[in-house]
């Protein structure tokens, strides 16, 4: 399925929208963190929990647990939400 | 009575300042900060600097660490305010960057327990000169790391971590500093890799002699907030602990209540802080010691009364120098601005070179580099306008 990836991920997947598969949000995770090593620890963090400033959206809906089931034809993307100096 | 000791500077004037232009020795400063990191060059004068950065824009780079074994390896503790904490290592002198492949991180919690996740590493310390490639970080909230191939995987040491009993001398989330409660000051023993030295911000000073497997508080003598109860351990702040390189069985300490100096194998802390002026106090983050004389320690005071600004005190910012091991205390200001200055230095920001007379360098929360090639007595600007600086590190490239 396609993955949009947000600015401060660009320098581990190199561009904006990626590939990957997964019959969870984990799952995707995971194979993303294959493809890209170190992908997965800057956006989980080692309780399996999302981190608080990476939002993540499956078909425009927000998500926001790893257990989060996938359909091949769904479409990813990950936002950056932080606000502040 | 602390031992005092009379130091020797060969040379004078211009002919000492050519011979260390030209000893070949190459001085580098590295700055970490809120929004990157920087790393000022110069040679063995300290006279001029040359900039070479931004590294990391954007980055919050907690900690930038030569590794003296070498020479030539970075590590820098990283994360950004998107995404999680991770630490990066250069061997050609900050050219190119590789991120650990396994960066600091908590044991997963079994099911239904609430697991600890490392906010950032703030801490980075070489290991022992007999255990190439070998690092210790701290983090926060308090956790101690090892990595045995230079910074690439990084494993827990759940004698601390885990540990029950040093849960409770931890706190909780808010039981830290502003910025989190933290584990800095990991010190290892130059006559024993197995001899180590942490702080906690809360949580006390402690040592381990089986490499961090078990652990032993040295608490006593220290004081605590206040109407609090020095026996508990999680009451004790020390901001920044430094063994002494010339003399490996003293420590010094800035600690939230006082500065102190310990003599192994005595494990009660003494106040030296009392001497400091009384206008002036004893609070701050930093401390610096001499590369060579064990008596001799700076600091940088900070204002602890009321609400506790942490600036300088009356906004005239001034470096301390004692000596005599704590027995009194020497202000130095020449060259710092003389009013309207509110300046706050981080217990990482301030450090010491190895040269001789000893380049001294601190970075404000303001942005401004300062450094001393004469061991205090006269201070220059090297930077403005940088981000917040979090850590200053002097080292020598190889």
């Amino acid at each position: 399925m396609k993955v949009v990836i947000p600015g401060p991920l660009l320098s581990y997947t190199g561009k904006r929208e990626v590939e990957a598969s997964g019959a969870t949000l984990g799952e995707l995770l995971a194979d993303l963190d294959r493809q890209c090593p170190g992908f997965r620890f800057r956006v989980v963090d080692e309780q399996d929990r999302l981190r608080q400033h990476i939002r993540f959206f499956v078909n425009g809906e927000q998500v926001f647990e790893t257990s989060t089931p996938l359909r091949p034809t769904d479409a990813v993307q990950l936002v950056q939400a932080l606000a502040g100096g | 009575m602390a031992r005092t000791t009379k130091r020797k500077v060969s040379g004078t004037g211009a002919a000492r300042r050519t011979a260390r232009a030209r000893s070949g020795r190459r001085v580098v400063v590295l700055v970490a900060t809120r929004k990157g990191a920087w790393i000022y060059h110069s040679d063995a004068a300290r006279k001029s600097w040359r900039a070479d950065g931004p590294h990391f824009l954007g980055h919050i780079i907690q900690h930038l660490v030569l590794d003296p074994r070498d020479g030539r390896t970075l590590l820098a503790a990283a994360k950004t305010g998107h995404l999680g904490p991770t630490v990066f290592r250069s061997t050609d002198f900050g050219r190119n960057w590789k991120e650990a492949a396994k960066p600091p991180a908590f044991a997963k919690a079994p099911e239904a327990q609430k697991g600890r996740t490392v906010d950032h590493t703030f801490w980075l310390t070489p290991c022992h000169a007999n255990e190439p490639d070998a690092w210790y970080a701290g983090t926060s909230p308090q956790g101690m790391f090892r990595s045995d191939d230079g910074g690439v995987t990084w494993e827990p040491l759940p004698g601390l971590n885990d540990n029950a009993q040093y849960r409770t001398y931890m706190g909780d989330e808010q039981g830290g500093t502003p910025d989190g409660p933290k584990l800095h000051s990991v010190i290892v023993d130059p006559r024993n890799p197995a001899h180590l030295y942490m702080a906690m911000s809360s949580g006390g000073v402690h040592e381990s002699r089986d490499k961090g497997r078990t652990w032993t508080p040295i608490v006593q003598g220290m004081e605590v907030v206040e109407s609090f109860d020095p026996t508990n351990i999680a009451f004790h702040d020390p901001h920044c602990v430094r063994l002494c390189p010339s003399n490996p069985d003293r420590l010094y300490q800035q600690n939230h209540c006082g500065i102190y100096r310990l003599d192994r194998p005595s494990t009660t802390w003494i106040r030296i802080g009392k001497s400091m002026p009384e206008k002036i106090g004893d609070i701050g983050f930093p401390m610096v010691l001499h590369p060579r004389d064990a008596d001799t320690a700076w600091v940088f005071p900070m204002d602890g009364t009321q609400v506790w600004p942490r600036t300088s005190p009356g906004g005239i910012p001034s470096v301390y120098v004692t000596r005599n091991g704590g027995g009194g205390w020497k202000r130095l200001t020449s060259g710092l601005p003389e009013r309207q200055a509110w300046w706050t230095v981080k217990r990482q920001a301030m450090s010491g070179d190895a040269l001789d007379p000893v380049g001294l360098y601190f970075g404000t929360t303001s942005g401004e580099l300062w450094a001393s090639r004469d061991e205090g007595i006269r201070w220059t600007c090297v930077a403005r306008g940088l981000p917040e600086i979090y850590a200053v590190e002097a080292g020598e490239v190889a």
